[in-house]
């Protein structure tokens, strides 16, 4: 009995685990997948809410409040452009949906850091026990990262599998459309990245996203957005966030 | 008990526990949450919307010919059933295991039907898919496995169908892959077409599903051929070049026609760059535009 109870333990633990008191790896260390690399948007839903700039007023899908809605019905790009904040459609929880393409790597063994082409935008993922410090809200928000393991492997010497979770909080307000639906700076963003492999051999990622936000959603907004990984970084367009393409 | 039989036992308990760790239990209630392609799911397509479709020269054609009233002759009625429909429809799951009474073993997963969906019964008993000259029908030959907690299924033997339900259509020679990935109470499915008949690269759209305790009914079986004023021998179609609804998406949002005849480089970024001058906002919309409450909206 003792040695089933051992076993079991092994099985809960993260591959690759130092074991006999030895510290865990570092995040970098324990992947169990690897999101690193160039991607690319693969369009093929909400195609007109995403690859050009839907009408206003369109709002199919989103489980917006009627003050979501009045807020949204406000929407004027040249207003935006006159801010001079035109990047609100790319903040955390609308990036994923954007076409773009993007770059991961791992700034060090703690660390994630995502880029994107379009709107030049980067993401942070901090593994750990890293610890926001006060400020204010920002586009992308702080990010917090965790490996969720799998059961095939563990312990075993198999190959090590499961997803990468972000948690992302302290978002600025900004829009999950292009066309102004909105979220508020109390916001949360939960995402989950996941690599599937086609049979084709392209591999894809696969991230699943839940946006929360007590003013403008009635209920947490689902979607998920995939990725065909990229041998190298051709492709890569660095544009500017724009209001209204 | 002696340290020979305990070790024994051990080994049982390990043997039998191992596979169970490697799997996760899919059964239950899911909720489709029809936040993305709201419409397409609900209402359906508008008539010529097919950005972001990978289809060739042939699957243009053939989405061009479509009538809606197709679907209305008695032999075409079913014809939207096949398993794609789990991406394309707006309906929840129902997943139940099969198990083998003798061994408790599962020996196969099953999606529930629905009232436009045959059940998908996912085999893991390792059986072989049949022989490609077996008959096809809408629901097809599928198989599992799994890799740690993700299950793939591979489904064959399909009948020609749909791949979007405004006449964009799937050959018999189509495969479907679908990918199950469980996050606690939420699951996302990945589903990838690949039909060497209509698509220059696979279709891929990816679902989301929240467990609900509320039952998910099982409806069947799907689809009652009846009459529905389509009289028997006519086929409805356009003409080439007759397709009245061509220039819909122009008219309703300013997209450019040679964006909504899609194409595979209708789904990658750089497209925009070729529309982008022909393209300005469109006014405010006035006809299926979504609101707090609204199907799809949900």
């Amino acid at each position: 009995m003792v040695l089933v109870g051992s076993s079991l333990t092994l099985y809960a633990q993260a591959p690759g685990r130092g074991g006999r008191g030895g510290p865990p790896p570092a995040p970098k260390a324990a992947a169990p997948i690897d999101v690193t690399g160039y991607w690319v948007s693969i369009v093929t839903e909400d195609w007109r809410y995403r690859m050009v700039t839907p009408a206003p007023g369109d709002y199919q899908g989103v489980p917006m409040t009627q003050a979501a809605v009045k807020v949204a019905d406000s929407w004027d790009p040249a207003k935006e452009e006159a801010s001079g904040d035109v990047c609100k459609s790319y903040g955390a929880p609308a990036i994923l949906r954007v076409p773009e393409r993007l770059h991961i790597t791992w700034q060090d063994d703690q660390t994630l850091k995502m880029e994107t082409d379009a709107g030049k935008q980067t993401r942070i993922f901090h593994f750990g026990d890293w610890k926001a410090t006060e400020g204010p809200h920002t586009l992308q928000g702080n990010s917090v990262a965790e490996w969720e393991m799998q059961g095939g492997g563990r312990g075993r010497g198999g190959p090590a599998m499961g997803s990468l979770k972000v948690t992302t909080t302290n978002l600025k307000a900004g829009f999950l459309r292009k066309n102004g639906v909105p979220y508020s700076d109390n916001a949360g963003l939960v995402e989950y990245y996941d690599l599937v492999k086609e049979r084709n051999g392209d591999q894809l990622l696969v991230v699943t996203i839940v946006v929360t936000d007590p003013m403008y959603l009635r209920e947490p907004f689902i979607i998920s957005s995939h990725f065909k990984k990229l041998p190298d970084e051709k492709g890569w367009n660095p544009t500017a966030c724009s209001a209204r393409w | 008990m002696t340290r020979k039989r305990m070790l024994f036992i051990s080994a049982i308990l390990l043997c039998v526990g191992i596979p169970a760790l490697a799997e996760i239990d899919l059964s239950g209630s899911w909720t489709s949450k029809n936040h993305e392609d709201a419409m397409e799911r609900g209402a359906g397509p508008n008539p010529d919307d097919w950005a972001g479709l990978p289809f060739n020269d042939a699957g243009r054609a053939k989405a061009l010919s479509f009538s809606q009233s197709t679907i209305s002759m008695p032999e075409r009625i079913c014809w939207f059933q096949t398993q794609w429909h789990v991406a394309a429809g707006p309906f929840s799951l129902n997943i139940r295991s099969e198990t083998d009474p003798l061994t408790g073993k599962i020996v196969a997963w099953v999606l529930g039907g629905w009232e436009t969906r045959a059940p998908m019964t996912i085999w893991m008993d390792g059986r072989p898919h049949p022989s490609k000259n077996a008959p096809h029908d809408q629901t097809g030959f599928t198989t599992g496995s799994w890799n740690g907690d993700v299950l793939t299924a591979y489904t064959t033997h399909i009948k020609t169908g749909y791949m979007r339900r405004n006449g964009a259509a799937s050959s018999d020679e189509a495969t479907i892959t679908t990918t199950f990935i469980r996050h606690g109470d939420m699951m996302t499915l990945t589903l990838v077409m690949e039909d060497p008949v209509y698509l220059t690269e696979p279709y891929i759209l990816t679902r989301s599903y929240m467990l609900t305790p509320t039952p998910v009914a099982v409806a069947g079986p799907p689809c009652v051929v009846g009459y529905e004023g389509v009289e028997s021998g006519r086929v409805p179609h356009y003409l080439p070049g007759k397709n009245p609804f061509v220039e819909e998406m122009m008219r309703l949002y300013n997209i450019p026609k040679e964006a909504s005849l899609g194409g595979a480089e209708t789904m990658y970024p750089e497209f925009r760059d070729k529309i982008k001058d022909k393209f300005v906002i469109p006014g405010k919309c006035k006809i299926n535009c979504g609101a707090p409450g609204a199907l799809g909206g949900n």
